[in-house]
């Protein structure tokens, strides 16, 4: 059974439909975090961006992702929806929503799953600019790599 | 024993395949299947210290024995977000 809350999909994102997942009326605080394609990286033009994902391993890490929030901010709720194919300049790529009673939970957990997404999401990103083509490489994806998991959660405090 | 191995990005454009099948000896290892996609596709040695693994769509390591009809996946660095 697929969860509505994680998911990798070809089409357009909706920030307000991903919101409307976990919000409930117990739910002070809504944090969404939207990432979007930019026209420039490290001094090229970008022109446009291929996503590409291992998408039922990119689903699951989102869920171990919601976990691991869980275990920190045991109030929140977690929904993160990674899009795929062709995006163009301004496009949404990513849409995280974290809710909680409070404020501080919701920002924190949010924050924390962009930071994890980048670590151990089997995602890439494949970059043409002008002048050629690149495909992004970043972290090495291991979940298991406590350090990595230490270094997303400072970013959070 | 037959496995089915799955290529993301830059692996994938390399081998010129996002999936190839492959004839392994019973109990090889994940990082049996990635030595014999290294001894045929030049550049592949250049992720050996950097990719990682998954079998049937769950984080696995090198050291992970294989079954017959696994899906294996190798995943160069990531990049999402």
């Amino acid at each position: 059974m697929p969860d509505a809350r994680f998911r990798v999909t070809s089409d357009r994102l909706d920030a307000n439909a991903v919101s409307s997942i976990v919000s409930s009326p117990d739910c002070g605080a809504v944090a969404t975090f939207i990432g979007v394609v930019r026209d420039e990286n490290g001094g090229r033009r970008v022109l446009w961006l291929e996503y590409e994902a291992y998408e039922p391993l990119a689903e699951k890490t989102f869920a171990r992702i919601d976990e691991e929030a869980g275990e920190r901010w045991p109030s929140i709720g977690l929904a993160i929806h990674h899009r795929v194919g062709r995006l163009e300049i301004g496009d949404a790529s990513v849409v995280i929503a974290a809710t909680s009673p409070h404020r501080a939970e919701a920002f924190a957990a949010c924050r924390y799953a962009i930071e994890r997404i980048k670590q151990i999401a089997p995602i890439w990103k494949h970059e043409h600019f002008e002048g050629g083509e690149i495909w992004i490489e970043g972290a090495t994806a291991d979940p298991a790599d406590e350090d990595a998991r230490r270094m997303a959660f400072a970013q959070c405090t | 024993m037959h496995i089915t191995i799955r290529l993301f990005a830059r692996l994938r454009e390399m081998s010129g395949a996002g999936e190839v099948r492959r004839s392994l000896p019973d109990g090889a290892s994940v990082r049996a299947a990635w030595d014999s996609l290294v001894n045929e596709f030049p550049g592949f040695d250049d992720y050996s210290k950097v990719v990682a693994c998954a079998v049937n769509a769950d984080y696995a390591r090198m050291t992970t024995a294989l079954s017959d009809g696994d899906e294996v996946a190798f995943l160069p660095p990531v990049s999402g977000g």
